[in-house]
């Protein structure tokens, strides 16, 4: 499949996405309240089928969060970007796809461990790699005058 | 402390006959710092739960104060054993981000360093799959031919372990002068120290008897956990990203992507051996041809990035590794996600791991070749 | 008798005398037991410190290293040194473990050890017990072996030390039977449970050759059962430090290690001595029927050196299965023993009585 027809496919699920070429891959916005269901489409349809969700990776931006889904579908040897604004930034809530992907269980949980993010419907939403008492040490506003050194 | 109260907690459900042990995080099977909160009934495992973080180091808030051509050097502790193509992947995602195509030479030598640390890689993970099967013997075979691999990289790279060879932009140096002479003696004496492997491990009655048909994984939860690597395509994952979506020189060679489609424990070995010998001929066919040129291109002294999000996925020895880098146009990445194999890898064991005992769990768990500070990052 | 100078029946009787002349007889016994007790811990030290100096050096060879070297030339003193270490340690316990059972579990281990020992026939009136149950005693007294075991892994309040007390319990109470029933088809052939008529009954020939195909059958399932018995690889289910990191010695340091690991050689070379005595003719010489200039060249080498010598080979076949053999599952090792080695074993002594009843053997 084309990039351009993946493009189209991807429009015909509708749920307010905005799709469009990135640099590398298809890049898809989608607001957070119907990212669910966006989900679910992605790997259900038959032209589209994204069975494998590479990686997650949450990102703080200044004013807000940002999760992205790396995806491909192993049937069609296509790739595509999802990305999802939070809404707010101090305690940002958003989806979880762990019923859709069972990988994103330890993903979601990386990133609330790094970033804060809770991930609503998760089955398991506990500190990863952290202790409980410790920040979340991938937020821009990060302090830790112990461990970190600022030049 | 809450990790604790959790299982207080859930004891509750827990039935008389069941009980719980910690492997690790000292365990001569996890490898590291790695536990696992095994639920066992008698020695019938009922459910793993690891725990990881006891070597969390940070590497991705490292990497967000410093330069692009310092985080390679931060990747090399990652996966140790898959040093070199950690490197490859911070230097391919950053000569992506800024359009720079490096020299054929580059490629080669990459390709060849990715190569032989893949099997060096695979030879560790046999000689520690036959200590956990309880054959010690093994240890020391494996580590003898891998001890070749390594006085290579010693030789070009000046480290044994972590390489640090690829760079944004090329290599680190040029290869040695002997390079292609001692990897072509090296490639010759391991085709005939490869067939001992199998004839001290793979045929043996026990071990056999240990590993076909334990420890199963089927393609479609593969798919769903993200299992990558040997492992992935011992379930019949076609997932080897250097045949799917080649980069370095991989698209100039010939070579079969090993599959099986059984996804129990003997598969997995059986997939990492076959891989060896792919190997081992991917090398032959580059080692004879590395083409005249520079060894890197000229980059600018600081190295910026566009503003954008890059990603770069790259084939190591344990699966998929993958570079996600945020930049806002600034010397220092704004963030960095390493996808690392061993992540997505390690949280399919409850699923396998369950109604097996616990000598299961150990051969299940080597076969995953897991390396605790790819987990951890 | 052709081996007579090599009798140390003459040396035991002339001390027997020559005490017996000097004390009443309470004190004759008295002081002779003393060194008779002395002369075992001497040798069952020396020799457990050979064998484990031995296992590591085979266990080197097997993987391509040179194996000590530093201590002493071709590093004979490591294991001393290493026994010296072990007996410096701290002994540690843990909090709330069985303190009575903990302290006991080695010393039963090694008790046990020793016991069977004393029925051994090293050598022409070396044996300390001679009695008309001998091959009964070792079997019954062996067994005695794994309560040390299970006490020790329960003892020790460590969850790892019980799964591999259970394993070791459950293992070595199965392959009691194909190590008792291995020896009893060779007593169908011998006619007696005697140990010192068992060797002489193999005078004019080995049992393992008098008895051809049922003996050899024996002599493989004995081998077999008998690695199993002393927890060795590929059986070491009860230690498997990849799964259990020790098994049932976890939580023992020091010298109370140092017994179970002692423990362990001791039950090695005393397998490997049974097999000597029952199936390849404890001290006997080599001996075919007929050739009797060939058979008078062997008598020229000691009872103790042919002893010795097949002692060491059958340790040395113990070792290298160990050193090359992945380790089974616990399901596995008990199929083994219950699917295959029992039901050969009760035909092998059917085919053992037919054999004997016909008087086809040499």
């Amino acid at each position: 499949m084309t990039n351009e027809a993946l493009i189209a496919a991807i429009d015909k699920i509708g749920a307010e996405a905005e799709t469009r070429q990135g640099a590398q891959y298809v890049e898809t916005f989608v607001p957070f309240a119907k990212m669910h269901v966006f989900m679910k489409h992605l790997k259900e349809d038959e032209n589209l089928s994204f069975d494998y969700l590479i990686c997650v990776s949450g990102v703080d931006h200044a004013d807000h969060m940002q999760m992205v889904y790396h995806l491909e579908s192993t049937k069609h040897n296509h790739m595509m970007v999802v990305k999802v604004k939070t809404d707010g930034r101090e305690t940002p809530a958003i989806d979880s796809v762990t019923d859709i992907w069972p990988t994103a269980e330890f993903h979601e949980r990386e990133a609330f461990d790094l970033l804060g993010i809770h991930f609503i419907n998760h089955p398991d939403l506990r500190r990863m790699f952290l202790d409980d008492n410790w920040g979340h040490p991938l937020r821009k506003d990060y302090k830790d005058d112990i461990h970190i050194v600022s030049r | 402390m809450d990790e604790l109260r959790e299982v207080m907690i859930t004891t509750d459900e827990i039935k008389t006959d069941e009980y719980l042990i910690n492997m690790g995080p000292q365990h001569p099977s996890t490898h590291g710092v790695l536990r696992l909160l095994v639920q066992l009934e008698g020695e019938i495992v009922h459910n793993v739960q690891p725990h990881i973080g006891y070597i969390h180091s940070g590497i991705e808030k490292m990497a967000e104060s410093l330069s692009y051509p310092q985080i390679g050097h931060l990747t090399d502790r990652m996966d140790y054993l898959s040093a070199h193509q950690n490197n490859e992947a911070v230097a391919l995602c950053v000569e992506n981000a800024l359009q720079v195509e490096v020299p054929d030479r580059v490629k080669y030598i990459r390709t060849i360093m990715s190569e032989l640390s893949r099997l060096a890689s695979h030879q560790l993970w046999w000689c520690v799959m036959g200590m956990d099967m309880g054959a010690l013997t093994t240890f020391f075979y494996g580590l003898r031919d891998r001890e070749d691999i390594l006085d290579i990289f010693e030789e070009t790279c000046g480290a044994r372990l972590t390489v640090n060879y690829s760079i944004p932009g090329g290599l680190m140096f040029d290869i040695h002068p002997n390079f292609q002479r001692d990897v072509k003696a090296f490639i010759k004496k391991f085709k005939t120290k490869l067939p001992e492997y199998d004839r001290l491990l793979s045929g043996n009655v026990i071990f056999t008897e240990r590993t076909k048909g334990v420890g199963f994984l089927s393609k479609e939860d593969a798919i769903a956990y993200g299992v990558t690597g040997p492992t992935g395509r011992a379930s019949g994952f076609a997932c080897d990203l250097r045949k799917h979506r080649p980069y370095s020189a991989y698209d100039k060679v010939n070579f079969k992507e090993i599959l099986s489609d059984v996804g129990d424990t003997y598969a997995r070995y059986q997939v990492r051996m076959a891989e060896m010998w792919e190997s081992m001929s991917i090398i032959e066919q580059l080692i004879d041809n590395i083409p005249e040129g520079d060894y890197a291109v000229k980059m600018k002294g600081v190295v910026k990035l566009p503003e954008g999000e890059f990603y770069q996925r790259v084939e190591t020895a344990r699966g998929e590794f993958g570079v996600f880098i945020v930049s806002d146009g600034k010397k220092n990445p704004y963030r960095v996600k390493f996808r690392s194999p061993g992540f997505s890898n390690l949280f399919a064991i409850n699923h396998i791991a369950k109604g097996w005992k616990i000598a299961d769990l150990v051969a299940i768990m080597s076969t995953f070749d897991l390396v605790i500070p790819d987990i951890d990052r | 008798m052709a081996f007579n100078i090599y009798d140390f029946t003459t040396l035991t009787k002339s001390i027997h005398e020559g005490l017996s002349s000097q004390f009443s007889p309470t004190a004759t016994l008295a002081i002779e037991w003393t060194i008779v007790g002395l002369a075992y811990l001497l040798f069952v030290a020396l020799f457990g410190l050979f064998l484990v100096y031995a296992e590591r050096k085979v266990c080197a060879a097997f993987q391509q290293r040179m194996g000590p070297m530093r201590v002493g030339p071709w590093g004979l003193l490591q294991t001393i040194a290493d026994f010296i270490k072990l007996l410096m340690k701290e002994l540690i316990m843990p909090k709330n473990a069985d303190k009575f059972l903990y302290n006991l579990a080695p010393f039963i281990v090694i008790i046990v050890s020793f016991l069977v020992i004393s029925v051994i026939p090293f050598a022409p009136g070396l044996a300390t017990f001679d009695f008309d149950i001998g091959i009964f005693f070792v079997t019954a007294v062996s067994s005695v072996g794994v309560i040390g075991i299970l006490l020790a892994g329960w003892s020790s309040n460590n969850k790892y030390s019980l799964i591999g007390a259970m394993r070791s319990g459950a293992q070595i109470v199965s392959y009691e039977l194909s190590v008792g029933l291995s020896l009893i088809t060779m007593i169908i052939l011998a006619g007696t449970m005697q140990i010192s008529g068992i060797v002489e009954g193999q005078r004019d020939m080995w049992f393992i050759f008098k008895g051809h195909v049922p003996a050899i059958i024996a002599f493989f399932v004995f081998i077999i059962a008998g690695t199993a018995e002393t927890n060795r690889g590929p059986f070491d289910l009860a230690e498997a430090e990849s799964e259990l990191t020790a098994g049932f010695h976890t939580e023992y340091s020091g010298i109370k290690f140092a017994f179970f690991f002692l423990a362990e050689y001791i039950n090695l070379f005393i397998v490997a001595a049974m097999a000597t005595t029952v199936f390849l003719g404890g001290w006997m010489p080599l001996h075919f029927g007929e050739f009797e200039s060939f058979n008078q060249i062997m008598d020229l080498m000691p009872g103790l050196f042919w002893f010795f010598f097949k002692v060491l080979g059958v340790i040395f076949l113990m070792m290298w299965f160990k050193w090359t053999f992945p380790r089974l599952r616990v399901d596995q090792i008990l199929n083994l023993e219950w699917k295959y080695l029992l039901p050969i074993n009760l035909f092998n002594i059917l085919l053992m009585a037919a054999v004997v009843l016909f008087g086809l053997h040499f």
